[in-house]
């Protein structure tokens, strides 16, 4: 295969890894946007989300399409029930303290993790893709399911950005992001937003996972590169900017399908994170974000 | 409040340095070998608590100080064939570069922000370690050789590997830390720290540099982490990528959490108490993690002060 299509190829990875890694980023941000809080525990729920979609299509069998369909819809949902659970039961009593909150969450990573570990093993599990289409290019054959990961992800962050932006959810979400004593005051009840969106945020990590289980297979300890790289995509996109989130998601995924195809995935892990190490040393607010609060 | 008891608080760590000292000849084999390690990895709890307990600033990423001396003095023995303590001071100078660098990068940074720098930093120095598996071994990690290992002086020498010289040197290395630290958070210098945890605005509008004394503050923290890694490289003879891992960041945050944050002698409680509960529960469950994680939620929700901070605040306000 010549250079052209080979950067053709890493391309179409990269877009994969961003599409994902831009819903995971985005449920990192609006936690961290609107209750300021750094959830250590993302990347679980994502690893979550995976698990039971193997659970899920496991036990329902039949035609793979059924089971990933019910995957996509009840994951999401058991994640975030206990994402509100682990809300309601910790970060709510905390104050939401970022400090305390941070050391809260790396408890709650080591737990999902280590029941994960328990109930669901050591071993990769694949999940079959709900289709098998292959898209016939010139050079290669590229699997039609890879592309409709990208086409649902930019679906759903539409749609999250019209949720955002036009609904009347949305306006109390930002407004609480703003400022939350004023909400409060204007009877916003900011407790149940919070929950909301920690829920949310997890769900949107659970729906990734999903989606990506198909391609990638599930294991317990695969939460860990999605939690740093949703770092990594929201520091770079300014935190609590939808708009940067997914640009950087796209620069980020881009890059490292690009990097690691044709030099070392941990030279390119390393570059990236200490890349983003002195972005948040010298431009705090982000390569594309505005003054934070 | 410590003013009024300058020899109470000496004779009170001088006491539990000689308790120490009497266990040594009570304890059966394998707690005499564990409460080694545990005096060895207490040292990185205290060179946590410096930073965290007495100047407030939360790291995430002390496993790269640990490292730095466990790789320093490890490095130093294996591929240049250096002595015991050469190594140990190569092992110490790393921590300083180290922690001086990502001092005066991280500190550019506050709050949640200074946590995410320092963790990325950290994960850069384990991704190194795993990038230049030639000579650090990777994820293997590397043994350091027995006869290697020896502390000589003149005609007589010390192995390290006899349980007894290890035990009486992990003991030296954590009595002389916790007397530097008593003595540090005791002084002049330790009450700015202070000062700047509880408000730095103030502090500096007294006329404080804050930022050189926390960098200090950094670099003391730095060298007692790399200390305690590169006694560990020496004593225990194993060098591993695992002990750069982001699991050995937050572990000194969770001694120093249990045993109370700002108290000289929590750390090593924390360090202790952590590890009869794994050695305990690991009778009934490999899940050591969980323990990990459930012990962390309760901390922070309900004993944020620890064991010793809790005591201070309810019965002995002495306490250093």
């Amino acid at each position: 295969m010549h250079f052209g299509p080979h950067l053709l190829l890493a391309a179409l990875e990269g877009l994969v890894t961003s599409a994902v890694l831009a819903l995971t980023a985005l449920g990192l941000s609006l936690v961290f946007g609107v209750m300021r809080v750094v959830n250590v525990a993302h990347g679980e729920f994502f690893m979550l989300g995976a698990v039971l979609a193997w659970a899920i299509t496991t036990a329902i069998g039949g035609h793979p399409a059924l089971g990933f369909l019910a995957a996509l819809v009840i994951a999401p949902l058991i994640v975030g029930a206990i994402a509100l659970v682990a809300e309601r039961l910790v970060l709510r009593r905390l104050n939401y303290n970022p400090e305390a909150t941070i050391v809260a969450t790396i408890g709650m990573l080591y737990i999902i993790q280590q029941l994960a570990l328990t109930f669901y093993g050591p071993e990769a599990r694949p999940v079959e893709p709900p289709f098998s289409y292959r898209i016939l290019l010139p050079w290669f054959g590229y699997s039609g399911y890879k592309l409709s990961v990208i086409a649902a992800s930019a679906l759903l962050l539409t749609a999250t950005w019209l949720v955002l932006t036009r609904t009347r959810i949305g306006l109390v979400m930002r407004a609480t992001q703003y400022d939350s004593e004023t909400a409060q005051a204007f009877g916003i009840p900011v407790g149940r937003v919070y929950g909301g969106v920690f829920a949310l945020g997890a769900m949107l990590a659970a729906i990734a996972a999903v989606l990506i289980v198909p391609i990638s297979q599930a294991h317990y300890l695969m939460g860990q590169d999605p939690l740093l790289l949703s770092f990594i995509v929201v520091i770079i996109g300014g935190l609590g900017s939808l708009r940067g989130t997914v640009v950087a998601a796209v620069l980020i995924g881009l890059s490292d399908g690009i990097i690691s195809m044709f030099f070392s995935p941990t030279l390119a892990k390393i570059i990236a994170t200490l890349l983003v190490a002195m972005v948040l040393v010298f431009r705090p607010q982000g390569l594309f974000g505005t003054r934070s609060r | 409040m410590s003013e009024a008891s300058p020899v109470k608080a000496y004779a009170l760590h001088l006491g539990v340095v000689g308790l120490l000292f009497v266990l040594s000849f009570l304890l059966p084999e394998y707690y005499h070998g564990l409460l080694a390690r545990i005096m060895v990895l207490a040292v990185f709890a205290m060179g946590y608590n410096m930073l965290f307990g007495y100047v407030g600033l939360l790291s995430l990423g002390h496993a790269m100080f640990f490292a730095a001396g466990l790789y320093g003095a490890g490095l130093a023995v294996i591929q240049l064939g250096w002595s015991v303590p050469a190594a140990f001071a190569a092992g110490l100078a790393c921590g300083v570069v180290v922690s001086l660098v990502i001092g005066l990068l991280a500190l550019r940074t506050t709050g949640v922000a200074f946590m995410i720098v320092t963790m990325m930093f950290a994960q850069v120095f384990y991704l190194l370690i795993l990038y230049f598996a030639t000579w650090t071994g990777g994820d293997q990690g590397m043994v350091v050789p027995q006869p290697a290992r020896v502390l000589s002086f003149g005609a007589t020498s010390l192995e390290l590997t006899n349980p007894t010289v290890r035990y009486m040197t992990a003991l030296a290395l954590f009595s002389i830390v916790l007397l530097v630290t008593l003595a540090i958070v005791r002084s002049r210098y330790g009450r700015v720290l202070v000062a700047i945890r509880e408000n730095e605005e103030r502090t500096k509008m007294l006329g404080y540099d804050t930022f050189s004394n926390k960098l200090a503050a950094v670099v003391i923290s730095g060298i007692i982490c790399a200390a305690s890694g590169a006694a560990y490289a020496l004593l225990f003879g194993y060098v591993g990528s695992s002990f750069a891992s982001v699991q050995y960041s937050i572990l000194p945050l969770l001694w120093v959490l249990l045993g109370g944050a700002a108290t000289t002698l929590g750390p090593l409680i924390g360090t202790l108490f952590m590890y009869y509960v794994i050695d305990i529960t690991s009778g009934y469950t490999s899940a050591y993690l969980l323990i990990v994680g459930i012990a962390l939620i309760l901390l922070v929700l309900f004993f944020p002060k620890g064991i010793l901070g809790s005591i201070r605040q309810r019965w002995l306000g002495w306490l250093p």
